[in-house]
């Protein structure tokens, strides 16, 4: 029993519960009836209006966005793999989300921001750790529309 | 609610004390405002003390056990950046409601060799998000908030690192700042990038400190002051983080600030035309340029021509609306308990021409301001008039 459910669970994890995975990966979100989003799942009410969480709807989120603002992250944790950009992306159902810009040189960032306001951007997944059981986990990136 | 007056301010110089202990540090500082005042631990009725990292382990109660159990209630306050500024606010209020007559505030903090990037968390770090859904640290949040100014507004590198140069020669002053070098623009920016668009210079360093303040009503104050002229507190502001679309995403540190200082100015009565000295929370240059809006130094999107005209200098410099004469946390260093309560003694050396503040002196400064954000997020602004 015990080898059947860890075969069965074997399969690869989202770094965060709200990156769906399967054949399409996308984000999920919660919406108030206020039309607030939220990204986490376990949340007992909105932080804009107050109305609890049976006023929540799932609302699966667009692939695309666009890059709000940026910055480029020179020094971090031993591990963390420096530099690399961090974004915060608009998504057109009006949240915001955090993750890497890649695809992108920093040089060329640093020396011209312009170039990332605004910048159509387009989700993708990778593996990018392995857990203490195992398991593949899976973030999700942003890089320039292609 | 009644009228409340700082008697007494006492501060060690910022830097690392790895022999002392944070009780030490808090009980040196408390020593120094006890002594500034005029009074003694027992004339003390109530004690709000401000720490971080030992913020479970009672450092209010040991640095009682270090200058005197007099059985006093004592809060230990835990506000993040925002400690210390938050505990002189639990001071204020003590007096202000009519409950006690003298309250002390400490601000403490030890931070070892521990930078500003904060801490990772338990659990299994493969799924530690940190530079997987980009980064949560201090340099990334402060970063973007300048480069949001920049998306807005045109704002260059340039002025960012204006601020830097300026924070770097105020704190030549100041004998209680940790670092006293100047910089020079190039010096600010060449230096390595820690997270763009801040550089090295434009990051505050961490340190080791401690700062207190001794808080009265008018009838102690009358007891007391002995002729000398106190401040008073005209206005104590609290403000956490309110709904904005992003704030969850990337913390907004603008919309909070924007309603303390409101508050405060209606509160106090004045606005910023009146304020001699600002010393605001420049835990980043980025941070410094976005609040000299959001407390209205200047108008929105003039931040940068702000700079340019030498807003933000001391007169000596022949600036105007003076910002961080201390020398700020760029130089000074950023003990994050402390933080709050120091740049407070800041305000009242002006106000009461404090031989502390001798070289630096704003003159004939009748009102100053202490701005503090804590992220996560909480905002404090003290406005102090004589
Ligand atoms: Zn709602």
């Amino acid at each position: 029993m015990a080898e059947q459910a860890q075969a069965a669970d074997s399969g690869p994890r989202p770094i965060v519960p709200f990156l769906k995975l399967g054949p399409n990966p996308h984000l999920e979100g919660l919406k108030c009836s206020c039309g607030a989003i939220f990204l986490d799942p376990k949340r007992v009410a909105c932080s804009k209006c107050g109305a609890t969480s049976d006023s929540f709807k799932p609302i699966a989120l667009s692939n695309k966005g666009k890059v709000y603002v940026f910055s480029v992250v020179h020094q971090s944790f031993p591990g963390i793999k420096t530099p690399y950009v961090t974004a915060i992306v608009d998504l057109p159902e009006g949240v915001s989300v955090r993750s890497n810009l890649i695809d992108v040189s920093h040089e060329e960032l640093q020396k011209n921001p312009k170039k990332g306001f605004d910048m159509p951007v387009e989700m993708v997944t990778s593996v990018v750790a392995k857990d203490r059981e195992g398991h593949d986990v899976v973030a999700f990136q942003f890089r320039p529309c292609k | 609610m009644r009228n409340v007056y700082v008697l007494g301010t006492g501060m060690i110089k910022f830097g690392r004390y790895p022999e002392k202990t944070v009780p030490e540090l808090g009980g040196e500082a408390a020593l120094i405002a006890l002594k500034d005042a005029g009074v003694t631990i027992k004339d003390i009725e109530m004690f709000a003390c401000g720490n971080l990292y030992q913020s479970n382990a009672m450092v209010g109660q040991r640095i009682l056990q270090q200058i005197g159990q007099t059985g006093i209630p004592v809060i230990n306050v835990s506000n993040a950046c925002a400690t210390g500024s938050t505990a002189f606010r639990e001071a204020y209020f003590s007096i202000a409601s009519g409950m006690y007559d003298m309250a002390m505030a400490v601000g403490v903090e030890q931070m070892g060799k521990q930078g500003l990037l904060g801490g990772t968390g338990g659990g299994d770090p493969a799924y530690s998000t940190e530079g997987k859904l980009g980064s949560g640290l201090m340099p990334a949040v402060f970063g973007q908030a300048g480069i949001e100014h920049m998306r807005k507004y045109g704002t260059k590198l340039e002025h960012f690192a204006k601020i830097s140069v300026k924070s770097h020669k105020h704190a030549t002053k100041n004998p209680f700042s940790q670092y006293r070098n100047e910089v020079t623009l190039e010096d600010v920016m060449n230096a390595r990038m820690v997270g763009y668009p801040n550089t090295l210079y434009m990051c505050c360093p961490t340190g080791d400190g401690a700062a207190a303040a001794i808080l009265v009503s008018e009838d102690k104050l009358k007891q007391f002051a002995g002729g000398r002229k106190r401040p008073r507190i005209a206005a104590s502001v609290l403000t956490s983080d309110p709904y904005t679309d992003r704030d969850l995403t990337l913390p907004d540190v603008n919309t909070l600030t924007r309603r303390a200082s409101k508050l405060a100015y209606e509160k106090a009565g004045v606005g910023p035309k009146d304020i001699a000295l600002t010393e605001l929370h420049d835990c980043f240059a980025t941070a410094e340029l976005v609040h000299y809006e959001n407390l209205g130094l200047c108008g929105d999107g003039e931040a940068g021509e702000f700079i340019d005209k030498k807003g933000g200098c001391h007169p000596d410099l022949g600036g105007f609306a003076p910002v961080n004469v201390s020398g700020g946390l760029l130089s000074k260093g950023h003990p994050l308990g402390a933080t709050g309560v120091a740049n407070i003694c800041e305000v009242v050396w002006h106000l009461t021409q404090d031989e502390r503040a001798k070289d630096r002196q704003i003159p004939n400064a009748k009102a100053g301001q202490a701005h503090v954000i804590g992220l996560g997020s909480a905002c404090t602004i003290n406005i102090l008039t004589i």
